[in-house]
């Protein structure tokens, strides 16, 4: 096996530090994130053949920016050889001529990320994007994550940039009415990197692999360039809240324990005191803010959170946090995750009314309704008990996680039906 | 950079063609939309097209040649025109396109024109 050795260690570490610094500022210039990311490997590559010979610079971000910055000219002039792009050639020779100061790179994160979400870019490469822009992840991880091929995921990631330089899409910040709105799709596709589907009573199935690590980077990132945003803060505190949990999602045996079983002092402390301290930083006491999807999102997860202190639920305030949220976003999953915490509150019947007023059309795929379903119905006696075996069969049929699937299952075969119904 | 707004027109859009056309609020409202246009100094050409039923497309079907009377696209909205607007970005274009009087009823499609292409007449006896 190869030792990888202190240089290779450093440029890797100067590369997760400013790999999405250095994309933001240079596309941010030359409005072509794909030119930006290729000098950028370019200029990583020099640097690991150059640095172990002359020593690692003082300054390996600004060494890193020069090597690409030529790199994107020496690639401009190729092109403008080819009577194409000569706008974006004259802005880096305006840079390079202008020679700016190095040392101080002025941090177009936020520009980028508004980008990668931006509304001319199909809404399912918004995540993708800005995993392969901002954080440097290849196609063939952000593909695995998606459960696409990496070559499909390479060839959509193409398209997706080229449209960015060839519609010259503005990296600039949007004025404050609408940056409200582009925002909120940044903290869409970052808790889509998340990828952890909503957390209920009755197991629900997590879709996706997730980037959880990459999602919450992110979020840390987005709040350092804007601080202000109560619903940054939210979006960190509920992916902060549901990292606490992980080690409690399953139990020795690899088994899913839903979120009503589980141990908490297999819970992450010092995430929850973490994210407490997001969510109190989002609603800060003197100003009222307009209460968003997640801050609504984490404050349910951090009621959850208290049962590690007191020991129990208070359902009636998750209740209303829910009730929030589904007038909020309409969102199919808000809609079965307040008809759980009513039913918890005023029984398995009450539940079930607030899901037969679910839109058919938005849950007769959405696994976690069904397994709620089957859940409540399961409650409610020996009558229900068909059905409820039918609702489990369904979540089961819409479940990819095998351990999810292996207690749905569990549940099912505990459903007591009479022994005639059984026969039948 | 030069951005073409495809105006596409729904059926009423177009029928508001044929009225009197000196108080027909849709009209008016491209007259303010195309002024403002040229005020701005964003305004760099554009042509109205006919109503889609006196259009006639061809094509080649199994190396024959047809031709068929209408429109090429068989949907309700239909190009109804274009324009070309000088701006240095796709957000500004699409704050343009957005207060379009067609947007209301149909829908504007706004794409860049393609870098470097010009169409050239090219002399057959440039070469000899």
């Amino acid at each position: 096996m190869r030792t990888v050795d202190p240089v290779q260690r450093a440029v890797e570490s100067i590369a997760r530090e400013s790999y999405g610094r250095l994309v933001a500022y240079l596309s941010s210039r030359t409005r072509d994130p794909a030119a930006a990311e290729d000098a950028l490997g370019d200029a990583l590559l020099a640097a690991l053949a150059t640095w172990p010979r002359n020593g690692i610079p003082t300054n390996p971000q600004g060494w890193l920016l020069t090597a690409a910055r030529n790199r994107l000219t020496d690639h401009a002039r190729q092109r403008l050889v080819r009577a194409q792009s000569a706008p974006t050639l004259q802005i880096i020779l305006d840079e390079v001529d202008r020679g700016e100061d190095r040392d101080v790179l002025p941090d177009q994160r936020l520009n980028l990320m508004l980008v990668c979400a931006h509304p001319a870019i199909d809404p399912d490469m918004h995540t993708p994007l800005m995993l392969q822009a901002v954080l440097g992840l290849d196609a063939a991880a952000i593909g695995r994550a998606f459960l696409v091929s990496p070559q499909a995921m390479g060839q959509r990631l193409v398209r997706a940039k080229t449209k960015i330089r060839q519609a010259r899409i503005a990296f600039e910040i949007p004025d404050a009415s609408l940056l409200q709105q582009r925002l909120s799709a940044v903290l869409s596709a970052i808790y889509a990197a998340y990828g952890d589907g909503w957390e209920d009573a009755a197991g629900a199935d997590a879709h996706r692999v997730g980037l959880a690590d990459e999602a919450v980077w992110l979020a840390r990132v987005l709040r350092e360039l804007l601080p202000d945003e109560p619903e940054v803060h939210g979006l960190l505190a509920l992916m902060l809240h549901c990292e606490a949990r992980r080690p409690a999602r399953r139990d020795a045996d690899g088994r899913y324990v839903p979120l009503a079983d589980q141990d908490c002092r297999r819970w992450r402390p010092s995430l929850i005191a973490e994210a407490e301290q997001e969510l109190a930083a989002a609603a800060p006491g003197s100003r009222v803010s307009r209460v968003g999807r997640f801050q609504l999102e984490a404050a349910i997860q951090s009621v959850h959170a208290e049962r590690s202190r007191s020991g129990r639920t208070d359902w009636a305030a998750i209740a209303v946090f829910y009730d929030r949220l589904a007038f909020l976003t309409r969102a199919v999953g808000a809609e079965v995750g307040r008809a759980a915490a009513h039913a918890e509150m005023e029984g398995a019947t009450a539940g079930l009314r607030l899901l037969d007023e679910i839109d058919p059309a938005g849950a007769s795929a959405y696994q976690p309704y069904w397994a709620v379903r089957a859940h409540l119905l399961g409650r409610s006696g020996l009558e229900a008990a068909a059905a409820a075996v039918t609702a489990y069969d369904r979540a089961i049929e819409l479940t990819a996680d095998e351990a999810v699937r292996g207690f749905l299952l569990e549940r099912r075969n505990a459903v007591p039906l009479s022994k005639d119904r059984l026969s039948k | 950079m030069q951005y073409a707004l495809l105006i596409y027109e729904s059926p009423e859009d177009f029928a508001r063609r044929s009225t009197d056309q000196s108080d027909e609020p849709y009209i008016g409202a491209w007259r303010t939309y195309y002024r403002s246009m040229v005020d701005a100094g964003v305004y760099a050409g554009g042509q109205v097209l006919d109503i889609p039923e006196t259009g006639t497309t061809v094509l080649h079907a199994g190396g024959k040649r047809q031709i068929q009377d209408g429109p090429y696209a068989n949907t309700k909205e239909q190009l109804g025109g274009l324009v070309l607007i000088e701006l240095p970005s796709l957000d500004a274009a699409l704050e343009w396109a957005s207060r379009c009087p067609a947007a209301v009823n149909g829908a504007v499609e706004v794409r860049p024109l393609a870098p470097g292409v010009q169409l050239r007449v090219v002399s057959p006896c440039a070469d000899s």
